[in-house]
């Protein structure tokens, strides 16, 4: 199980998804809206996870 | 598969290709891509006294960034920051707080202008007493401070960190609506070049997308937190950027074609819209519109009709 931390939604779930490609299919976010972080860092859709991994989905929609 | 110019481990895949770079080399594209467009465009004179419209946020804070880099390293123009306090609170409050430190920080001269001292009351409470959308009022309101406070601080252009999602937007709310003649009012640098009255805007970031901008942003440390207007979520912009956002997911490149099919057609419409809507200046507050009174004092007339509604 992977925790990811969706920052729209404010709230830590826990999620069976080996990459955040595949989180975001499961939570229907768009990869154009968000940001993918592990440990402070950048991680592309398909970097494979493992378990106990934390990510964080940010928000990244501009308005002004 | 490792950065396309080193072994390092990448931190993005650019849209509608497959490369993929690392942090160090990401940064460096971003760049010079801008600066390309500030080159290509003329967006940049020597001698310009540069405005730079920003919110806090991450768009404007980037073009900040880079146009202070570009301003010390080539000290050929000058830059000053301009903000608008909306009056929105738990969202510009806290995003004005990030412009104001990030000015600091770099020694930057920041402006800060709000629609309490300029139009009598915060926007939160304008919306209390209409039924008009935050985004009918925000735009015009906004639009017709940064043009007329430019002009008071004798600004010749102003720097808006608008990127290639927000343009692509614009264009195709253009096309829906029927409005294509505003259509010929956008572009990297807009504006009348011998027209005083408008101060011309540059677009940095016109062809970098909201990814990009987010992800310079986060690696360069631009941001605390990506704020989201609390109004914008009702907006027609809205529905198109989800609506752009579902196609680019599918059909990897939407955006870009947008843009550069636009570019195409410019000077077409710059051509057939030559001679339409002759500028006036406002009967009430003398700023240039199209119509005899602007779309802001109407507006601020309309709000001053409206009885509080409880």
């Amino acid at each position: 199980m992977v925790k990811v931390f969706v920052e729209r939604e404010n709230k830590l779930i826990k999620i069976n998804a080996r990459t955040a490609k595949q989180i975001m299919e499961i939570l229907k976010v768009n990869p154009e809206t968000v940001l993918i972080v592990k440990n402070n860092e950048l991680i592309l859709a398909d970097d494979l996870l493992k378990d106990d991994d934390e990510l964080k989905l940010l928000s990244i929609i501009s308005s002004g | 598969m490792p950065c396309k110019n080193c072994l390092q481990k990448p931190v993005i895949k650019l849209t509608n290709s497959n490369i993929q770079l690392c942090k160090q080399h990401f940064i460096k594209y971003f760049e010079k891509k801008v600066l390309n467009t500030i080159r290509n465009y003329k967006l940049i004179e020597k001698g310009d006294r540069i405005g730079v419209a920003i919110s806090g946020g991450k768009d404007s804070l980037t073009v900040l960034n880079i146009l202070n880099m570009l301003r010390n390293k080539t000290k050929k123009f000058e830059i000053e920051a301009i903000a608008i306090d909306e009056g929105i609170k738990g969202y510009r409050d806290k995003t004005l707080e990030n412009a104001k430190k990030f000015c600091k920080d770099n020694n930057i001269k920041l402006h800060i202008f709000s629609y309490k001292d300029e139009f009598g009351d915060t926007l939160d409470n304008f919306l209390k007493k209409t039924n008009m959308k935050a985004c009918s009022i925000c735009g015009p309101f906004r639009r017709y401070l940064l043009n007329k406070k430019s002009k008071e601080l004798g600004f010749n252009k102003l720097a808006t960190g608008h990127n290639l999602d927000d343009e692509a937007q614009t264009i195709i709310m253009n096309y829906f609506r029927r409005n294509i003649e505003t259509s010929a009012r956008l572009g990297p640098i807009t504006g009348i070049v011998n027209d005083k009255r408008f101060i011309r805007r540059i677009k940095p970031l016109y062809f970098m997308t909201q990814k990009e901008t987010a992800t310079y942003a986060f690696l360069k440390n631009l941001l605390v937190e990506f704020n989201e207007c609390p109004y914008s979520i009702d907006s027609y912009r809205g529905d198109v950027m989800e609506m752009l956002n579902n196609f680019e997911a599918k059909y990897p490149g939407t955006k870009n074609s947008i843009i550069t099919s636009f570019l195409e057609i410019l000077p077409l419409l710059h051509e057939h819209y030559k001679n339409y809507t002759p500028i006036n200046n406002c009967k009430i507050c003398n700023e240039p519109c199209s119509q005899e009174i602007c779309q802001t004092c109407k507006i601020v007339e309309s709000l001053k009709n409206k009885v509080k509604k409880n």
